[in-house]
């Protein structure tokens, strides 16, 4: 049974970004959100246009976030395969109703 | 007999059968789950929105400017958050308490805004009740906001932890601080897509 017994291992890497780092980050997403703000009140813009900009601006801002504060850059793909599953099957979930209920046309 | 009693005393510092630390590997399987609820919501919510028959309808009541203050204040709560993650990875308790305290208070002034907004969609003729829009509306934006909730008790129970069991904070290397970043990583960017969807795109006449 002694050869069962398990050793601790590191399950932290040191690649995590530095701190400045991650005010580079927050900076850049509040510039992000700035703009997406900004432009909101930009009468010549077309709402097909709004709305590409805005989803475009989104998923930017989701990735940043995953990659680097949820650090998924620097952690085993397994997480990142958890994420992309649940997001694929979400988006399932909005093109199924969304095509059903017609709320795209 | 040795290894079972040792696994349930120390379950986050055993190599697994996966090569991942199972807390963590639980935590991103709950997380994809959350996935589906909020995708499911939102959904729901681009459903209804524009089927409301009587108003108070969205670009009447949504408040941008005041939703991108929140959004920034959440966004600053991650920035806290992953500074308390960086600052217990190099052993600094007291950073990371600090930090902490400044996350689990960011996020209780995410909540005030949404209670003030609550309040206003409500004396503007607004309720739960009132249309298919107030409905779908209050329940994706209330869910989000008890995610909130948990994650500021969640941060506020860690705090106080830190001052009791510092060792076991230390000697986790940093996991329990992780996981409580990761939930808290999480309903961020869910705010993301919740905001450009409901606030920003929904607003358009």
């Amino acid at each position: 049974m002694e050869n069962n017994e398990q050793e601790p291992v590191e399950h932290h890497d040191s690649e995590h970004p530095s701190p400045a780092k991650y005010i580079q980050i927050a900076i850049i997403l509040t510039l992000i959100t700035a703009f997406e703000v900004a432009i909101y009140y930009v009468e010549a813009i077309s709402n097909g246009v709004f709305i590409t900009i805005f989803l475009g601006m989104a998923v930017v801002k989701f990735i940043i976030v995953a990659m680097y504060y949820m650090h998924l850059k620097f952690d085993s793909r397994v997480f990142t395969l958890l994420l992309v599953a649940g997001l694929f099957l979400a988006t399932g979930i909005l093109i199924t109703l969304g095509t059903l209920f017609r709320i795209f046309t | 007999m040795a290894t079972h009693s040792t696994t349930a005393q120390h379950p986050s510092h055993l190599e697994t059968t996966t090569g991942l630390d199972h807390r963590k590997l639980l935590m991103w399987t709950f997380l994809a789950s959350e996935c589906l609820f909020f995708g499911s919501l939102i959904a729901t919510f681009l459903l209804f929105k524009d089927a409301a028959v009587v108003g108070p309808y969205p670009h009447e009541v949504l408040n941008i400017p005041v939703t991108s203050t929140s959004t920034f204040v959440l966004l600053t709560s991650s920035l806290s958050m992953v500074l308390a993650l960086a600052a217990i990875q190099r052993g600094d308790i007291v950073s990371m308490r600090v930090w902490i305290m400044a996350t689990a208070v960011l996020g209780a002034t995410f909540l005030g805004f949404q209670v003030f907004e609550f309040q206003e969609f409500i004396h503007e003729g607004l309720k739960p009740s009132t249309n298919v829009f107030g409905a779908s509306f209050f329940t994706l934006t209330g869910f989000h906001g008890a995610h909130v909730a948990v994650g500021v008790i969640w941060l506020m129970s860690l705090f106080i932890y830190s001052f009791k069991s510092k060792d076991r904070i230390l000697a986790s290397k940093s996991l329990d601080v992780e996981l409580a970043g990761l939930y808290w990583h999480f309903v961020d960017i869910v705010w993301v897509v919740i905001f450009t969807v409901v606030y920003l795109i929904s607003s358009l006449e």
